[in-house]
């Protein structure tokens, strides 16, 4: 009988034991956290804790684990990163990298073995169209979309000459295909500067010959800084007006820019004035948090969380993978961006918008705030291609 | 177009400049010491830093920017005490190593003190405005500032190394140490002094460039390498030599990006042009250093070296 018993409350702790492990949900988080890519890095880790933080430390009801690790915006970092948290750690999830270049070396590793994968940011056109993956999930857009949505934009305002200037890699090239896939004035004028170019005066001498109606940039982290400052310095803005996608965003940004931003615009899939339930409960929590706006780095971190959260809760746990992901593509949980949907191909379906720098009312800061709606429900170009059921 | 290319002209002159200021340091540490100093750069960032600071505290621009170079001096006299003055008689590879853990220890510091992300750094109302010059050009005020502070410095520098008691020493000491301090000339006195010189240019620089460029942790090694590139071209060791190389860097940089994508395209069909004109336009200075070394190994305007 003793034995028994003994038998028994072995069988239960074991039993127990078992279940609470199962009841963790890992989630790996590879972001650049070092170095000048720290900048969106330490953007999305805010946006993730907070999310862990206002559901309890709990993700669809169970306990949940971030582990960080830092990619320094370098691809080879970035896998041996990826590889660490898929073999040892046997994470559930990973949400990363930051940048394009450290997700075209992470995605397939990830994706090959089953885990699932959600950017929280990069969505290169190569993981969009006929290599798009069920393990993959893009959360903020695919890197076009604001420029084609830019496009829609001047061609609506009746803007006629435009001058692009975007770094000389993948991104930038992209950007001005997307741009020019719906824009249909003049390109006066396009311009590649090298990543490691940090002084743009011979550019905003350029600009002031060509006399364009309004100027296309995309500068990425600290560029952004300095070629909005200089864009400012050289007395441009006056002149014609600065149209930039992902360049100038709340926070350290605007901070590092200062007045010289002012009037500088954005477009966007999310700004933190968007009128909506969630929205306005994580600019609330951020705020206290941190002390300043979020920025839509921080947003798409909180969203990608979110999507784990609503996907475990739908799915009733994590054990059935299969569940795991028609939950996460059925988008179960509620956007900071208000309607969201994800295509066939798992990039967004969702409205963008025109936003201009400006000082928020309440607290005086400067901000990227919302001007209104360009395009609702837009899907990405590339979707088509994509044979995901 | 006259006013394009002069405008152009200027623009190239002002990167000439910011890169004198950093290379004079090099170069001097370098041709006077022998020795290879890659945190001069971590020296440029933390005058960038210390300007930033420094305007907050005072709310002066100028006051600022002076206190800087003062401030980056101060550290730069603490590194060479402590550390660098043990490394003098040690190989070049021991000097690279060693300065190469100072870039990783400055840019981590300068995060933990001031974080990982770019800080504000900007210019009083009255600098950030046009001006009107000849040919109908309006230039920033703050740029054309940064071309006479780089004159001056210059002057100073050459006043200095020629005229002054501490140049001839300076100019010995690069040209035959041995001798020197045969002499009773007290070298270690002038190592520390000139590698705090160096410091101070570098800081200046920093302070100088941080308006224009985005105050963040690693800013100093991108000046860095292009910094290298003109003490390479202009001579190790020779201050006139900086000048020239930092000038011509300078000008080829700006007027190749400007003006090489519409050159080519004279040449080659637009598309060709300009796939071509920005890559061709990035190398522009390296391809000048490499035709350098291989027709005048010793630089422009090399300095004198028996040994």
């Amino acid at each position: 009988m003793r034995k028994t018993l003994a038998t028994l409350a072995l069988g239960t702790a074991l039993t127990t034991g078992f279940s609470a492990q199962a009841e963790t949900v890992d989630v790996g988080l590879i972001l650049s956290l070092s170095g000048s890519g720290a900048v969106l890095g330490t953007e999305m880790q805010k946006g993730a804790d907070l999310a862990l933080e206002m559901s309890g430390g709990k993700l669809g009801g169970l306990e949940g684990h971030f582990l960080y690790e830092d990619d320094q915006r370098k691809p080879d970092v970035g896998k041996t990163a990826a590889e660490k948290l898929i073999r040892s750690e046997k994470v559930d999830f990973v949400i990363g990298p930051s940048y394009s270049n450290v997700m075209m070396a992470v995605q397939a590793p990830i994706v090959r073995t089953g885990t699932i994968l959600i950017s929280p940011n990069p969505a290169p056109a190569e993981l969009a169209g006929a290599n798009c993956d069920a393990n993959y999930f893009s959360i903020p857009f695919q890197n076009d979309q604001p420029a084609e949505a830019l496009g829609l934009h001047m061609n609506e305002k009746g803007i006629k000459k435009v001058f692009v200037v975007v770094p000389n890699y993948q991104a930038g090239k992209d950007v001005v295909e997307g741009f020019k896939r719906t824009f249909k004035g003049e390109i006066v004028s396009e311009i590649y500067t090298p990543l490691e170019q940090n002084d743009f005066s011979a550019e905003m001498t350029e600009i002031k010959t060509a006399d364009p109606e309004a100027v296309l940039a995309f500068m990425p982290g600290g560029l952004g800084v300095q070629f909005v400052k200089q864009y400012d310095q050289a007395g441009l803005k006056p002149m014609a007006d600065l149209y930039t996608v992902f360049t100038v965003f709340n926070g350290v940004s605007l901070d590092a820019i200062g007045a010289a931003a002012e009037g500088v615009y954005s477009v966007d899939q999310w700004t933190y004035d968007l009128d909506n339930p969630a929205n306005k409960e994580f600019v609330a929590a951020y705020s206290t948090k941190y002390g300043t706006l979020p920025s839509n780095f921080a947003a798409m971190a909180f969203d990608a969380v979110r999507l784990i959260d609503g996907a475990i809760t739908a799915a009733g746990g994590v054990e059935d993978k299969e569940a795991v992901r028609a939950a996460m593509k059925a988008a179960s949980f509620q956007s900071v961006r208000g309607d969201f949907a994800f295509n066939t191909n798992q990039h967004p379906i969702h409205a963008m918008y025109i936003a201009r720098v400006s000082k928020d009312e309440a607290t005086g800061a400067l901000a990227v705030r919302n001007e209104g709606m360009i395009v609702d429900k837009m899907a990405d170009s590339y979707a088509a291609e994509c044979t995901l059921e | 177009m006259t006013a394009l290319i002069l405008e152009q002209l200027l623009n190239g002159l002002q990167l000439g400049v910011l890169l004198f200021l950093i290379a004079a340091g090099l170069t001097l540490i370098f041709g006077v010491m022998d020795f290879i100093n890659l945190s001069h750069g971590s020296l440029f960032m933390l005058g960038a830093y210390f300007a930033v600071l420094f305007q907050g505290l005072t709310g002066s621009f100028f006051l600022a920017v002076t206190l800087a170079g003062l401030g980056v001096c101060v550290v730069g006299l603490i590194f060479e005490l402590l550390l660098v003055r043990r490394l003098y008689h040690r190989s070049h590879l021991d000097h690279v190593l060693v300065t190469y853990g100072l870039i990783l220890v400055a840019n981590e510091s300068v995060a933990i003190l001031w974080g990982a992300t770019p800080i504000f750094s900007g210019l009083p109302e009255s600098l950030s405005t046009l001006v009107a010059l000849p040919f109908g050009i309006s230039y920033p005020v703050y740029r054309l500032l940064v071309i006479g502070v780089g004159i001056v410095v210059a002057a100073v520098l050459f006043w200095l190394v020629k005229y002054t008691r501490i140049g001839m020493r300076v100019r010995a000491g690069a040209t035959n140490r041995a001798v020197v301090s045969v002499m009773g000339v007290n070298i270690s006195l002038l190592f520390t002094l000139v590698f705090g010189f160096g410091a101070f240019l570098a800081g200046l620089a920093g302070a100088l460039a941080g308006p224009l460029l985005s105050v963040q942790p690693g800013m100093g090694e991108t000046v860095l390498i292009l910094s290298f590139v003109v003490v390479v071209i202009g001579g190790l060791g020779s201050i006139k030599g900086a000048l020239l190389a930092a000038i011509i860097v300078g000008l080829i940089d700006t007027m190749g990006r400007a003006f090489l994508r519409d050159f080519l395209s004279a040449f080659l069909s637009a598309r060709v042009a300009s796939e071509a004109g920005p890559a061709l336009a990035s190398m522009l200075v390296y391809i000048l250093m490499a035709l350098i070394l291989f027709f005048r190994p010793e630089g422009l305007l090399p300095m004198q070296k028996r040994s």
